[in-house]
Formats: structure tokens, C-alpha cells, sequence
């Protein structure tokens, strides 16, 4: 019984993992359609503003849970100003320029801060007993965050007059012109938020992972497929992609040991959109956020 | 014209957008060698019906027979093989090739390569094309990439072709000149039609289906049409 | 007239290679010439990619996952064999059948191109990930350890009738230059058969493809494979030539340079995505050594600047450049005709 919560919790932390690493991506691909191929680097820029922080003695959490976002998150805006915006409708060029964009972060973390892992943070909150099993509390407390997290994002998209805006200009951007909806602030607005995102997925699972400069590559390859699979939509696609993808994940890594857990994850994916080439919500929940 | 045997029909044909029935229950039927124009309003879903006949959408229900063969849910190169040349509304050609590239792509689907180069000459002479042979398509004013099209779709030697508002943007004498393309075509070709152009469908109909709100309202000769007082309120907005 | 089978451009490249062999060794130093085989790998690497990306208009960023995959099998199924001919044919198969199964999946399941894009990236990238960590004894095929971080050690190049007299690095140049200058050939032929253009107009037009008959799915599908089947030839010349294969194949920085070459050399040339991975190889290694420059930030820079400034690459845009001026020297030609013409005329109605 213990053994089964345990890995209970460990699948459910797999697809945490995942909904939190994709979520930044999902909203800039959901409201933009534009595929954000830097995001491995802003996962790693937040990541590295923790380490920075925490060196220079600020608190982890006040690092991680606000510094970690502000500072990604005006780096996207600036991203999206000096690059992204004359690129739109652009998608193979915004793909490729965003592209250059990875390289160009990763060239400069590595001259800044050099090419090894900078200091690692240990993850805090200690291990949670279950039995004779022990379960680390870090990680359950990435879990809480990322459900709250998607809650936050579906109540900004619900309830606000930003997220009203911005699915407005998500189902028809000229419509939302000619009702004199600023498109192009709205487009520098989700940038920024999904950036935010990235740099608090990034700056959280900092002390997990630590940070390299090259650390985005892990990241990218899971986010990618999770958002692909996942479709339009972005909670709903984000949600069941992952729980999808999560969740054989873990059981094959549970079943084998960690090494084709991640084939197994893209086999998955690869079946899934030969059968959905649109991703899960191109074929159900197409109404959903 | 109402003759011999019936080479396309659509049964029941329906297509829906969610809640919208754009092409809702059609029975149509073409004769052999017939010149069919398909007319209606904005949004009557001649169009959308286009698009099933040529496997472009896949039809909610119903069926499309092409001489004997069920295409509803083929892929377009399916319906191609059954000898239909197909024209899209807006101008379907490859900007990067040139005039005679795009003409020669056509014949060469169905011939080796000395019957396809001749047929590229014949049709590059048939469309006036032959002048500007070299020049790469997307350098082309709108109706002669039109014309370029109707090559592409003149080279397969078609028994049967579909065109979706083959006159839209061209110039008057552009115009008549693509009317008289289009019965020269009939004389070997079954052909269907959908224009917006009441001036053009007169140059060329012979018998006219109108389309209303997804469906079949009417079909008959084009005057018949003009003067029956329900059509015109649909389609000419003008009340009898 | 494109129609006529000019031919004669590609002709005149390949020769140009073959005096470049042929001269090269007396030239340059043995050193040098060693070294060279690595670029020359890569640029087989970029023409693959020239023909898929740049005449078949298939985004594919994980053009890698087939060169890795073909420096793995050469590694694996040569130190299984004992010998280099098999394997290298062994490694060509599982490039193009990867390729295969991989293009049903994307092109029959009409999946966009963007989403293409991210998925042929996301395989190399897992490959990557998967590689790394088949370090330790129960990871091996045959009589291959696959090594994981460390990767295997690639078995040198040996005379297809006696697998005891292998090739120097030295004389790798050969077979590695000659097997650059044929696939050149190749797909410079193959892009003007039939099949080519129809690859060529997919790209332009994928509906009008299918109107007019074409299953563009196949197509597509072909010359993915085809392209596939270059690339794992690049990756056996690449892993002979630096001796080892390692997961760093399937990187993201190797993934980036393929892309950057072919978009630095200009998409729909072949010509131009080689000279591309030579001049970027040179580059970044001399940026490397002189100004101790990331390269990283190299490309990075190189990447945006293109995408921003010369969105059609080097080659085409000189083209471009070179037709526009003949073009506007002729047009001025016309001109001084047409005014002489005009005075002539005038000169004969004085009454007027």
C-alpha cells in the first residue's frame, strides 16, 4: 500500500513536471501560434536568477516564486519588442529566429557565468515519510504549485478583461482590430506572462535539476511534445497531454529504470498525432481554455 | 442537354460547421458533356459543395458518385486520377515555377515525358501563354495566373472538370476570353461551374443550379432563373 | 529554360571538386587534409538537408537524428561484422528506415509543418537524452558497449575485399570527397527528374500538387527518406573521420549548425547549404581561437542576422543580385533602342 502512494506520487509529480516545464510554451503557442524554440533558455535564465540571487543572500522562496518571473518575464517583453513582433505571421521565420535566440542565451550564460553547473541549491522542505518509503517534500510542494498555477492561468483567462482580450484576439485577431483591441499590446502582454511562466517553472526546479547553460536542451524536447500533443488549447491541452505523457512516463519508468522512459513518452506522443495530427484538443474539448 | 448517362451525383450530400449547415441533404446530378454553372448568394454553400466534389472536405453524410466511384472522403489526387481537372477559387499555382513548369507538371501526371512536353506546348498555345513561357508565375498579373491555372487543368486532358470562379478578378476582355476557353473545353469535357458573375454565366450557361442556404433552390436555363420572381429575391436581392 | 535539363552548373561544381581532390594533398598539409574530413562530413550532412529542407520544403530540424543514428549503426554493426562495407550499408537502411516510419507518421497523418518542425527536433533531442545514458556493461548490442556519455569508438574505413587493410585518416579524404561529390551528383540529378519537380512544387503549392494528381504524401515521404539515407552516410564519414560517436551527435547544437547552414547557404540551392557548413565550420573554429568567442553566440547571431536580413541565404541572394544587374542592363539596353527608334521615326515625319 505504501509502495503503491509512493509511486502514486512520484507518476503525479512526472506530470507536474511536465504541465509546469510546457505550461510558459502552451500560452505562447495557444494565444500566439507562435512555437517559442528559446524556451528552453528562459527555463534556464530562471533557474540561473535564482542561483545569482541566492548567492547574493536573498531568500530562496522570495528568488524562486518572484524574482524568478519578474526577471524572465521583462525579458521576454524585451524579446518580443526588439524580435518577435516583426515576425508575426511569419511562423517558420519566428521558429528560426527564436531558434538564434537559444543559441544567443546560451552563448552568453556560458561566457558570463562559465560552461560547468554554477552552485547548486539543495531543495528545500526535507523528505516526506509514506511507511517505509520516503517521498521528497520539494517535490510535493512542486505539485501544489502547479495546480495552483494552472488555476491561476484558467482564472486570468475566465474572469479578467485581459484574458477576454486576449481569447478574442486567440480566435480572430483582425475581428479584434476592428473593435479596436490593441493586438499588438496584447501579443507584448502574452509574451510576458508566458515568459513569467517559464522563468517560475525555471527558477522552482532549479534546485532540483541545477543549472547549466545548456540545461533548456532537457527541458525542451518533453515541453515541446507535451505542447504539440496537447494542442490549441491551452489548459485543456496542457492538462491532458500531460496526465497523458506523464503518466506513461512514469510507468515505464517504473517498470524498467529510467532510461527508455522518455522514448516511451515521445512513442506516445508520435502514435497520439498520427491520430490526431492536431493534437488532443484539435480533436475534443475544442471549446475549452 | 438531360441525356445519356449521369456522370456525377451527390446523394443527401450534407456538410456541417458545427451548428452551421453549409451544405445541407443535396441531390445533384450532372449529365455527360453537360456545362453546369452553380449560382447563388454569398454563403448559399456553392462553394463548400465545390469543395466535397473534390475532395477537399470531407462531407458530414452523404455520398459523391463520380462515374460508378464513391469519392466522398478521397484525398483531391483521387479524384484527380478519375480524370477531373479541378480549378480552386482563389488562384492554386506554384509561384516559384515557371509558366511552363507548372503547365508541364500537369501533363506529366498522366503522360511520359515526349507526350508531356508537346502537351505542354499545345496547351501554352491554346492559353496564349506560350509568350511568357519562362516568367516565373507569382511575377504574373491576377488573370493570367488564372489562365495558368486553367492550363494546368487543360494539360491533364480532363474528361470532367470543376472550376470555382475561374473569371473572379480578371479584366472584361479577360473575361470573355475565359467564356470562350470555357465552351471550347465543353466540347470535350463535362464541366462545372460556380460563379458569382451573372454576366459570365450568361456568356456560357446552358443550364444553372442555384443554391439557397445550403441548399438546392432551383435549376433551370439561366432566363428561366432571371425571371422567376423567388429567385431573384434570393439571389438578385430584389423583390418581384 | 528549366525544362531543358540544364544540367551543365552542376556538372561544372562537381568537376571544380574533383580538381580540388586531386590538387588538395599538394597543397595543403597533412594535417590540414585530416581535418578536412570532418567538414566534408558535415557538408554531406547539409546537402541532405538542402534536398529535404530546400527542395522538398519539409522543415526538418532533426536532421541529425539521422546522421546520429547513421554513425551509431556504422559504429555498432562494424565492430559486429568486423569489417566496414556492411555497416556502412547497414548504416544507410537505419537512416532511411527511421526516416521512413518517422514520415509515415508526419506526412500520411497531414500533420503541419511546424509541428513537423518540433517533432523531428524533439526526436534528435531524445535521442540525445537516451544515449547518455547507456553507459555500463547491460547496455550493448552484439559486441558493441554503446557507452552512453563516452559513446563507441567508430572502426576505420577498410577496402571492400580485404576488411585487414583499412584506411589512414589520411586516406579517408578520398572515399570521403568523392562520396560528397557523388551525392551531389545525385541529388542534383534528382532534383531535375520527374520526381524532383513534383518535390519542388509540393513545396510551392501542396494543394494544386494534389489537384492535379500527385499524392503529395508520397512524395514528401521519399524524399525524406532519401534525405535520411545521405545524412546516415555523413554520419559513417563523420564518425570515421573523428574516430568516435558519441551522443553529442544528436545535441541541440549539432541539430542548430544543419539548420544554420542551409539557411546561411540559401534554401533551394545545393551548392549553397555546402559551402555554408564549410565556411561556418572554418569560422566559428577560427572565431574559437582568435577572439575566444562562444559559438554559441556565434550562431546565435549568425542565425538571427540571416533570418532578419538575408532571409534567402547567401547563394540565391548573389544570384538574385547578378540577374537583377543583367536585368537592368539589358532593360537600358531596350531603352536606348526604343528612344533611338523613336527619334529615327521622328526624324522621317518632319511634316508633323
Amino acid at each position: 500500500m505504501d509502495l503503491v502512494i509512493a509511486v502514486i506520487l512520484q507518476i503525479l509529480y512526472g506530470i507536474a513536471n511536465l504541465a509546469l516545464i510546457s505550461l510558459g510554451l502552451a500560452i505562447i503557442f495557444g494565444m500566439m501560434r507562435v512555437i517559442n524554440l528559446a524556451h528552453g533558455e528562459f527555463l534556464m535564465l530562471g533557474g540561473y536568477t535564482v542561483v545569482v540571487a541566492t548567492n547574493n543572500g536573498v531568500n530562496l522562496w522570495f528568488a524562486m516564486l518572484v524574482l524568478a518571473p519578474v526577471v524572465v518575464g521583462v525579458i521576454g517583453v524585451i524579446v518580443e519588442r526588439l524580435l518577435i513582433r516583426w515576425l508575426y505571421g511569419r511562423m517558420v521565420d519566428t521558429l528560426l529566429a527564436t531558434w538564434g535566440l537559444s543559441l544567443l542565451f546560451i552563448g552568453l550564460v556560458t561566457t558570463i557565468f562559465g560552461a560547468s553547473t554554477a552552485t547548486t541549491i539543495s531543495p528545500p522542505l526535507g523528505v516526506v515519510h509514506i511507511g517505509e518509503y520516503t517521498s521528497s517534500g520539494y517535490e510535493l510542494f512542486l505539485i501544489g504549485v502547479t495546480i495552483a498555477l494552472l488555476i491561476l492561468v484558467w482564472a486570468v483567462l475566465k474572469f479578467t478583461k485581459l484574458g477576454l482580450v486576449s481569447r478574442g484576439t486567440m480566435q480572430n485577431a483582425e475581428m479584434a482590430e476592428a473593435l479596436g483591441v490593441s493586438t499588438n499590446r496584447i501579443y507584448m502582454v502574452t509574451f510576458g506572462l508566458g515568459a513569467m511562466v517559464s522563468g517560475l517553472a525555471g527558477g522552482l526546479l532549479a534546485p532540483i535539476t541545477g543549472v547549466l547553460p545548456t540545461i533548456g536542451a532537457i527541458y525542451i524536447a518533453k515541453a515541446f511534445i507535451t505542447v504539440i500533443s496537447g494542442g490549441m488549447a491551452i489548459l485543456a491541452g496542457t492538462t491532458s497531454a500531460s496526465v497523458l505523457l506523464g503518466g506513461v512516463n512514469g510507468i515505464v519508468d517504473f517498470l524498467t529504470g529510467p532510461t527508455i522512459g522518455e522514448v516511451a513518452l515521445l512513442l506516445t506522443a508520435i502514435i497520439l498525432l498520427r491520430l490526431m495530427p492536431r493534437g488532443i484538443t484539435g480533436s475534443w474539448f475544442k471549446k475549452s481554455l | 442537354m438531360r441525356q445519356g448517362e449521369i456522370v456525377l451525383e451527390t446523394r443527401g450530400l450534407s456538410m456541417y460547421f458545427g451548428g452551421v449547415k453549409a451544405v445541407d441533404r443535396v441531390d445533384f446530378s450532372l449529365w455527360a458533356n453537360e456545362l453546369r454553372c452553380l449560382i447563388g448568394p454569398n454563403g448559399a454553400g456553392k462553394s463548400t459543395f465545390f469543395k466535397c466534389l473534390t475532395g477537399q472536405l470531407t462531407p458530414t453524410a452523404g455520398d459523391v458518385v463520380i462515374r460508378d466511384v464513391h469519392v466522398a472522403g478521397r484525398e483531391p489526387h483521387e479524384v484527380s486520377a478519375l480524370g477531373v481537372g479541378i480549378k480552386t477559387q482563389v488562384p492554386n499555382v506554384f509561384n516559384g515555377l515557371s509558366v511552363e513548369e507548372n503547365v508541364w507538371l500537369a501533363a506529366r501526371r498522366w503522360h511520359g515525358p515526349t507526350r508531356a512536353r508537346s502537351l505542354t506546348g499545345e496547351t501554352l498555345e491554346r492559353l496564349q501563354l506560350t509568350e511568357i513561357r519562362g516568367e516565373t508565375v507569382d511575377k504574373l498579373a491576377h488573370g493570367q495566373r488564372q489562365w495558368v491555372e486553367l492550363g494546368m487543368v487543360v494539360a491533364a486532358e480532363p474528361w470532367l472538370v470543376l472550376l470555382d470562379e475561374p473569371a473572379a478578378g480578371m479584366t472584361h476582355e479577360e473575361t470573355i476570353r475565359t467564356a470562350e476557353l470555357i465552351r471550347e473545353i465543353n466540347k470535350t469535357a463535362t464541366l462545372i461551374v460556380v460563379e458569382h458573375d451573372m454576366q459570365f454565366i450568361r456568356m456560357i450557361s446552358k443550364t444553372v443550379t442555384l443554391f439557397h442556404e445550403g441548399r438546392v433552390l432551383m435549376e433551370d436555363t439561366m432566363e428561366a432563373i432571371s425571371a422567376d420572381p423567388k429567385a431573384r429575391e434570393v439571389y438578385l436581392g430584389t423583390r418581384a | 529554360m528549366r525544362l531543358s535539363l540544364d544540367f551543365r552548373g552542376t556538372v561544372i561544381v562537381a568537376i571544380l571538386g574533383v580538381l580540388f581532390m586531386l590538387i588538395a594533398p599538394s597543397l595543403f598539409s597533412k594535417v590540414t587534409i585530416i581535418k578536412l574530413n570532418v567538414p566534408i562530413a558535415l557538408a554531406l550532412l547539409a546537402l541532405s538537408l538542402a534536398l529535404v529542407w530546400g527542395y522538398g520544403g519539409i522543415l526538418c530540424f532533426g536532421q541529425t537524428a539521422f546522421f546520429g543514428l547513421g554513425a551509431y549503426a556504422y559504429s555498432i554493426a562494424a565492430l559486429n561484422f568486423g569489417g566496414s562495407t556492411g555497416a556502412i550499408l547497414v548504416a544507410i537502411l537505419v537512416a532511411a528506415a527511421a526516416a521512413a516510419i518517422l514520415g509515415y507518421v508526419v506526412f500520411y497523418g497531414r500533420v503541419s509543418d511546424v509541428y513537423l518542425a518540433v517533432i523531428t527536433l524533439t526526436v534528435t533531442l531524445i535521442l540525445y537524452s537516451l544515449m547518455r545514458r547507456t553507459s555500463g556493461p547491460d547496455y550493448k548490442i552484439g559486441d558493441a558497449l554503446l557507452g552512453g556519455f563516452n559513446g563507441i569508438k567508430s572502426p576505420k574505413l577498410n577496402l571492400p575485399w580485404d576488411h585487414t587493410d583499412t584506411l589512414n585518416r589520411l586516406e579517408l579524404f578520398y572515399p570521403s570527397i568523392v562520396a560528397l561529390i557523388l551525392a551531389y551528383l545525385l541529388c542534383g540529378w534528382l532534383v531535375r527528374t520527374h520526381f524532383g519537380r513534383v518535390c519542388e512544387s509540393i513545396r510551392e503549392n501542396e494543394l494544386r500538387a494534389e489537384l492535379i494528381g500527385y499524392d503529395t504524401r508520397l512524395y514528401k515521404l521519399g524524399i525524406f527518406t532519401i534525405g535520411a539515407a545521405l545524412a546516415g552516410l555523413a554520419g559513417v564519414l563523420f564518425c570515421i573521420g573523428v574516430t568516435r560517436v558519441t551522443p553529442d551527435v544528436f545535441n541541440l547544437y549539432t541539430a542548430s549548425l544543419t539548420i544554420i547552414w542551409v539557411i546561411v547557404g540559401g534554401r533551394g540551392t545545393l551548392i549553397g547549404p555546402i559551402l555554408g557548413a564549410f565556411g561556418l565550420y572554418y569560422l566559428t573554429e577560427w572565431l574559437g581561437k582568435t577572439a575566444s568567442l562562444n559559438n554559441n553566440l556565434i550562431l546565435g547571431i549568425v542565425l538571427i542576422v540571416f533570418v532578419l536580413g538575408v532571409p534567402k541565404g547567401v547563394v540565391p541572394t548573389i544570384t538574385d543580385w547578378i540577374q537583377q544587374r543583367r536585368g537592368t542592363r539589358s532593360m537600358r539596353a531596350t531603352e536606348r533602342r526604343m528612344r533611338m527608334r523613336r527619334a529615327r521615326a521622328v526624324s522621317e515625319e518632319p511634316g508633323e
